[in-house]
């Protein structure tokens, strides 16, 4: 188990290195633009030409994206520190440390000033979600998979397909309408600061509805399918002709093997549930990750954007890695090569 | 010397009746036809209609934007009819969606089908390079590709291809793996044909069942993509109407007149719901089989 791990963990890393890869050659395509973009529009030729030589732009690809990589990991000094810039950036912590993301020319602060406050929102935002949509899907998932094609089975199913094709904007407008708009019953924007007169949570529960209702639709379908699968199996006869009772057929037998196959897709789920928090936090003007991104991108931030979507993908992929382990535990048929 | 052309022996194969022709049997299949008759059927007529032009502002209508007779769903936060633009609209996306969804799979089936076939090391550089673009969060990496790129109806179906075909490669590869050791492959092989042949014709055929749902899947997916680029303002360009950029423009209006962004949202809604119960029809379909 331990090399598997092992080597399970190093295609963790290559992935990563490969995809931040791909999204520095992205958005530092045109190398020009980067110095540009750094100091602003309304900055002297000079300082831009400045930086330019600084940052080495004439260089090929790759070598700049191992600098930014020397810069990120604390190997090299960030040359956006320096003074003869005029951009008026200083880090306090100094510009040589691991996790260095560099300079937001956004907000005009260390890219490390900006991001976490954000992403304490998201994980809040997606946690809470999160929460609701496992127990929610697994739930439904049984109850409709346990007798396929019966009438709550049916029902159940119609309202997953319905719910992945309503997309989060469209049932953030719906949601909006029907509570904020008709009933006034809740917030219709969530900045997470109580001067709107909404307590903080009342500012989270449409938000979290709104993911809930797409991922959910999907996951319920996923457990459902794989409810199907097992009740469809030998063993369940057997239980049911040995005199057990459908409830503890369905409890005892059904449920424990049916959990198997969902559980990676639970894991993938969050992939889902970061691009769900995108537009999420865009319908609701919260101040999450998901926003920062989208900002970033819009306004050309190249540091920002590729320390976000880094820190995107990290989470992404762990979660990948601790499904594939978490998978090969629970089911000792399949064994990790 | 004549050729002799040997006696070519067909038995008729008993074969259950086509997908197609047991379609009207499920009902949620026939549903989702429905809805996506309907807006094509309103795609193409949209010029014969008796519509106001999509991109007029009726200055008048603006001080009572609310349906009313003239404008049967209103007029937006620019004063023009929300009808005409949703129809017009319905234009673009029923053009962009399916359009990308077949790049998608024109780059996609290929790259799978060698994956599959040869193993080895095509399949683990095809494999490899595919993973790195599935760990993205999808919206994130089309929001970088599209802010990079510009959005433009081309582009967006160049990040569509981007994004989606390392998935219809796996999924392709998977079925692929499925048949790879059948007899008919086999057979194929002994008669020398080409792997070409044999990918495209032998086993692309075989593995259609599947594909069908995953297309569907991917078209009424494709339609949220360009959605939600649109409202996020990363839409196709304006003014002409795109639904997404709709529902974004009338946002702003949302606690004083939410028709406005009500409208294009559901239009959004019953288009994808179209496709998504099509596939589930099709994919109940096929497994009854």
């Amino acid at each position: 188990m331990i090399p598997v791990i092992a080597r399970k963990l190093v295609s963790l890393v290559l992935t990563l290195l490969a995809a931040s890869f791909l999204v520095f050659a992205v958005t530092e395509f045109s190398p020009g633009n980067v110095a540009r973009k750094t100091l602003g529009p309304y900055a002297p030729q000079e300082s831009v030409d400045l930086l330019y030589h600084k940052l080495g732009l004439n260089d090929p690809l790759p070598v700049r994206y191992a600098r930014w990589l020397g810069i990120l990991l604390g190997l090299k000094a960030d040359p956006l520190q320096d003074p003869a810039l005029k951009l008026d950036f200083v880090d306090p912590r100094g510009d040589r440390y691991f996790g260095n993301f560099g300079y937001s020319s956004l907000y005009k602060a260390s890219v490390n000033d900006v991001i976490w406050t954000r992403l304490r929102a998201t994980a809040l935002l997606a946690g809470l979600a999160f929460a609701v949509i496992v127990p929610l899907s697994m739930l439904f998932g049984v109850l409709a998979g346990m007798r396929e094609g019966g009438a709550l089975d049916r029902t159940i199913s119609v309202f997953g397909i319905v719910a992945t094709s309503i997309p989060e904007f469209a049932s953030g407008v719906f949601l909006v309408s029907i509570f904020v708009v008709g009933l006034s019953l809740l917030p219709g924007t969530s900045p997470l600061t109580t001067d709107t007169g909404w307590p903080i949570w009342t500012q989270l529960v449409l938000p979290v509805t709104v993911l809930v209702l797409y991922d959910a639709g999907y996951l319920v379908r996923m457990v459902r399918g794989s409810m199907v699968d097992v009740m469809n199996r030998p063993f369940i006869r057997t239980a049911l002709l040995k005199g057990l009772s459908f409830r503890s057929v369905v409890v005892r037998h059904g449920v424990r093997n049916a959990m198997i196959a969902p559980f990676t897709v639970i894991l993938l789920q969050i992939n889902f549930l970061i691009s769900g928090v995108v537009v999420t936090e865009m319908v609701f003007a919260y101040p999450g990750f998901g926003r920062m991104i989208l900002d970033a991108s819009l306004f050309g931030d190249i540091s920002l954007i590729e320390a976000a979507t880094l820190i995107a993908l990290m989470v992404a992929v762990t979660t990948q890695f601790i499904g594939d382990i978490g998978y090969a535990l629970l089911n000792p048929q399949i064994r990790l090569r | 010397m004549t050729a002799i052309e040997a006696p070519r022996i067909r038995e008729k194969i008993e074969r259950p009746p086509s997908l197609l022709r047991r379609l009207p049997t499920s009902s949620i299949a026939m549903i989702g036809l429905g809805l996506i008759v309907f807006w094509v059927l309103a795609a193409l007529l949209a010029p014969y209609m008796p519509l106001d032009p999509p991109n007029k502002q009726f200055y008048t209508a603006f001080s009572h934007p609310a349906p009313s007779a003239q404008h049967w769903l209103g007029v937006d936060n620019r004063g023009r009819d929300i009808l005409a633009r949703i129809i017009f609209g319905a234009r673009r996306v029923l053009t962009v969606a399916p359009l990308a969804a077949l790049a998608a799979y024109a780059i996609g089936c290929p790259l799978g089908l060698a994956a599959g076939y040869y193993g080895g090391k095509v399949d683990a550089v095809i494999s490899r390079v595919g993973d790195v673009i599935l760990s993205f969060p999808i919206i994130i990496l089309y929001v970088i590709l599209i802010s990079t790129i510009g959005p433009s109806i081309l582009n967006i179906i160049i990040a569509v291809v981007v994004a989606s075909g390392p998935g219809i490669a796996r999924i392709v590869r998977g079925l692929t793996l499925e048949q790879r050791h059948l007899d008919y492959v086999a057979a194929a092989e002994l008669r020398r044909e080409n792997a070409p042949f044999i990918m495209f014709v032998e086993l692309l055929p075989n593995c259609r069942g599947p594909l069908i749902t995953d297309f569907c899947l991917r078209v009424g997916y494709t339609v949220i993509t360009i959605g939600i680029l649109g409202f996020l303002g990363l839409g196709l360009p304006p003014p002409d109407p795109d639904w997404g950029t709709m529902v974004r423009e009338a946002t702003v209006m949302i606690s004083v007149h939410p028709y406005m962004s009500l409208f294009p949202a559901i239009a959004i809604v019953s288009l994808v719901l179209g496709f998504n119960l099509l596939a589930d029809g099709v994919r109940e379909l096929s497994m009854r089989e």
